[in-house]
């Protein structure tokens, strides 16, 4: 067992990406996740492992640093809030339409604009749907923990090179200012030049040596039909990820008449809600995306056939909602999928999300059976 | 065990880290702990709160609406969260700066001076210590010997020295509490 | 130079000419031989066979990593055999940190144009500077966006027609033309800071120069250089290539003079 702490979850990011043997990390100091840098600049790891951390002059730097330095074949992350994850936008796509693998963690806060700092769930569409400009996705990990806060920083590494694809950890200002218990992983040592050339050594700007061809990363292509094959090849790209990484934990969904969607901060809400639920004989479950993309389609899918409704419990206006609809309409399904959702940095209570369960369904828990249209 | 828990009171009197030093506690005794704090421009010298839950159990929701116990230390938190304390549940609060005190009848309600014990000490540091030991005492989901090792855990090791003082005060905590009911 | 005997006018035919033995000019082997989609007249293609020859004489093939802008330099990395990054719009330098931290000791250098580094680059490249980014930056200055068409750089002159100020840069409406590089001269992290031209012979073999010592200044670790190369572009400007270069002579080099602005080390501060 591996070394058992009372951390905060942006507290443990840094420590995880110390310990995962993460080469470089370029951020920008943000509320509610500046405890990322300040846990990397306290621990200075430079002097340990060798990791490189370095404090950039906007989000816009930060991710473009990241793009730079993820060319080398390297392990490399940054963090950020909300509004700088916007910032980073441009620099995402370019990450991803050059085929570079990354860590980027969102510590989400309440918006639009300015917003506040208090947590919120409203970046789900811009981490699932692109953010940036063109067609592409992003791994997007939900940690609902300061445990999973650990876990998905190496698991996010180990994704973006399997797919030479950015990985996002999307967490929120509560998981990031929760402490927890958590076990920490042992430390893993840092990629040498020769794993790094013998791992990457065909596509990143080691220096180009007489063997070999020179390394162009670029996500640029003149040529249409050849930009239309690249498209192509990403677009195979994210449905392997669909085919092979899709991960979720469902609560005792099994014999449920509803089930609850949630993800992050509000699924813990949600994992209360289940309980006070059953307490009142309503059979409730919890599904728990813990990859928001790919997304556990598939699950929804098999659960439409058997459930009443879905309702989807999200810190903001109703966005993940979608996904589940297009599930249930996959399926041929006639389960009804609603949502509840609290915004401006506010998190649902339980009793809430109860109560907006029998409400929603209100139709369905007086008749027994599904409504039909 | 569950145990669900709201402290609250003002910056600086040590609620964030009396939180800390418990969650720590029952990570010495392998529960597993969540420590929940409201964050951002509200700390600064305004009303400080975090919420602790300490089980034998997976946690889940570290946003609660009511709570087992709730350690009030102002005014401001007794008015907020006296009522959102569980039928049968316990009011822990420090009498100092609380005009109007607590008024259930359905619940445990426990006073300790801690603020002027900690000015007899002559450390009003140890302020959140005495309330800690007091809430041990009412509440003894933990033992002393995983509250020591809990201290060392949270304590930067340069502070170790004080750990006898703050056993101490968790010692004095646990003599003067008073269960107001019987009073 | 008293041209060989055997390759005097008339002495040789055609094929003797080509011969290799007798060839007195060789282009470096780290420039490739694609054809540059660069206008003739323009002074990329002069500075793209500077930093080819110096990557080649200096023996830093294999640790060279060179970052392309947004303009007519984005395809750079068709012509240079090394290892490339193509950056967003202005980001070169904050691309080149992250390179050059992770790798320190790779050689980075970035080549940018007036729009990505004077103007939406500004940010980035005042932070690499100011840091003392181990990088070498190579500032190609025509005062026109080249690729997008000929539109108002920040350092168009001022009466400067172009297509985004068809009656003529008007500073009250557009502001002053920048000297970004009177600036950057100002940045402690910054080791040598120099402005160059590549219009004339004499000009190019300077220009080599400076790019030389800027490479080692780089390699030496003594913080950012900065060469600024005040370069025409005939396309945008709409004039012959010769005439383009008696413009530049007549109206750039004035109010951008060249010249070395700050040689120094990292830490010291210019009083330019």
């Amino acid at each position: 067992m591996g070394e058992v702490k009372l951390m905060k979850g942006n507290e443990v990011l840094a420590e995880a990406a110390i310990r995962c043997g993460c080469d470089g990390y370029f951020g920008y100091p943000i509320t509610p996740q500046s405890e990322v840098m300040e846990t990397l600049m306290a621990r200075q790891p430079w002097n340990s492992t060798g990791m490189v951390v370095l404090q950039a002059e906007s989000e816009v730097a930060s991710i473009n640093m990241v793009y730079g330095a993820a060319a080398t074949g390297k392990k490399v992350m940054t963090s950020s809030s909300s509004p700088g994850i916007s910032l980073m936008a441009e620099g995402i796509s370019y990450i991803a339409g050059a085929e570079l693998p990354c860590l980027i963690v969102n510590v989400q806060r309440g918006g639009p604009g300015l917003g506040t700092i208090q947590p919120s769930q409203a970046d789900y569409f811009q981490a699932v749907k692109g953010g940036g400009h063109g067609d592409y996705k992003m791994i997007v990990l939900a940690p609902s923990s300061v445990q999973e806060m650990n876990d998905f920083v190496d698991l996010g590494f180990e994704l973006a090179f399997k797919y030479r694809n950015p990985a996002m950890i999307l967490a929120d200002g509560a998981i990031g200012q929760m402490m927890e218990k958590v076990e920490l992983a042992d430390y893993k040592p840092r990629w040498t030049k020769e794993e790094v050339l013998e791992k990457n050594g065909d596509w990143a700007t080691t220096g180009k040596t007489a063997s070999r061809k020179k390394n162009i990363v670029t996500s640029l292509e003149m040529d249409s039909a050849k930009m239309e094959q690249n498209n192509l090849r990403f677009q195979e790209k994210y449905r392997k990820m669909e085919e092979e990484d899709v991960r979720y934990e469902a609560i005792q969904c099994d014999d449920a008449d509803f089930v609850i969607v949630a993800f992050g901060t509000s699924s813990r809400v949600c994992l209360k809600a289940v309980e006070v639920a059953r307490a009142k004989g309503l059979k409730v479950g919890l599904l728990r995306p813990i990859t928001l993309f790919p997304f556990p389609n598939k699950a929804i899918k098999e659960l439409a056939r058997k459930t009443k409704g879905f309702l989807s419990v999200e810190m903001s206006a109703g966005q993940m909602v979608e996904d589940i609809k297009l599930a249930v309409y996959e399926a041929g399904s006639n389960a009804r999928v609603d949502h509840f959702g609290r915004m401006g940095g506010i998190i649902p209570t339980p009793t809430e999300v109860v109560e907006a369960l029998e409400e929603k369904f209100s139709w369905e828990l007086s008749y027994g059976v599904k409504r039909s249209y | 065990m569950t145990e669900e828990m709201i402290i609250a009171g003002f910056g600086g009197q040590g609620v964030l880290s009396m939180g800390k030093i418990l969650a720590y506690s029952g990570i010495m005794e392998d529960k597993e702990v969540t420590w929940f704090p409201s964050y951002g421009p509200e700390m600064r010298g305004g009303t400080a709160n975090v919420t602790v839950i300490v089980s034998d159990t997976r946690i889940s929701s570290p946003i609660l609406q009511e709570f087992d116990t709730a350690i009030i230390l102002n005014q401001q938190s007794m008015d907020k969260f006296e009522k959102a304390v569980k039928p049968g549940g316990t009011l822990l609060y420090d009498p100092n700066g609380v005009i109007n005190p607590p008024t259930r009848t359905d619940i445990n309600i426990y006073k300790v001076e801690a603020t002027k014990t900690a000015v007899e000490m002559g450390n009003p540091k140890v302020f959140n210590m005495i309330v800690f030991g007091s809430y041990l005492k009412v509440r003894p989901i933990l033992s002393l010997d995983n509250v020591e090792k809990g201290l060392e855990k949270s304590l930067p090791e340069r502070y170790h020295k004080l750990i006898p003082l703050n056993l101490e005060a968790i010692q004095k905590g646990q003599e003067i509490v008073k269960d107001v009911q019987l009073v | 130079m008293e041209l060989k005997e055997a390759i005097k006018p008339g002495k040789m035919n055609l094929q003797e000419i080509l011969k290799p033995e007798n060839l007195v000019y060789g282009k470096s082997e780290v420039l490739n031989d694609d054809v540059m989609h660069y206008c003739p007249g323009c002074s990329h293609g002069v500075v793209h066979k500077i930093l080819a020859e110096l990557i080649d004489e200096m023996g830093i093939q294999e640790k060279t990593v060179g970052v392309a802008p947004v303009g007519c330099a984005v395809f750079a990395y068709n012509y240079i055999d090394i290892d490339w990054q193509e950056a967003a719009h202005g980001r070169a330098p904050a691309v080149a940190t992250g390179i050059a931290r992770l790798n320190p000791e790779n050689f980075v250098f970035t080549y940018q144009g007036d729009g990505d580094l004077a103007s939406i680059g500004s940010a980035e490249i005042m932070h690499a500077c100011n840091r003392g980014e181990n990088i070498l930056v190579i500032f190609i200055n025509n005062g026109i966006y080249g690729m997008t068409g000929g539109q108002m750089a920040p350092t168009t002159l001022e009466g400067m027609v172009t297509a985004t100020t068809p009656y003529g840069r008007n500073v009250d409406l557009n502001g002053y033309p920048m000297k970004i590089t009177n600036l950057i001269a100002q940045l402690p992290g910054t080791s040598y800071v120099t402005r160059q031209a590549v219009h004339t012979p004499a000009s190019v073999r300077k220009c080599k120069r400076s790019i030389k010592k800027a490479i080692q200044n780089v390699l030496d670790k003594k913080g950012t250089s900065f060469v600024e190369v005040v370069s025409t572009c005939n396309s945008g400007w709409k004039m012959t290539p010769v005439d383009a270069n008696k413009w530049m002579e007549e109206n750039m080099i004035p109010y951008y003079p060249l010249g070395d602005l700050k040689d120094s080390v990292k830490g010291e501060h210019s009083d330019n």
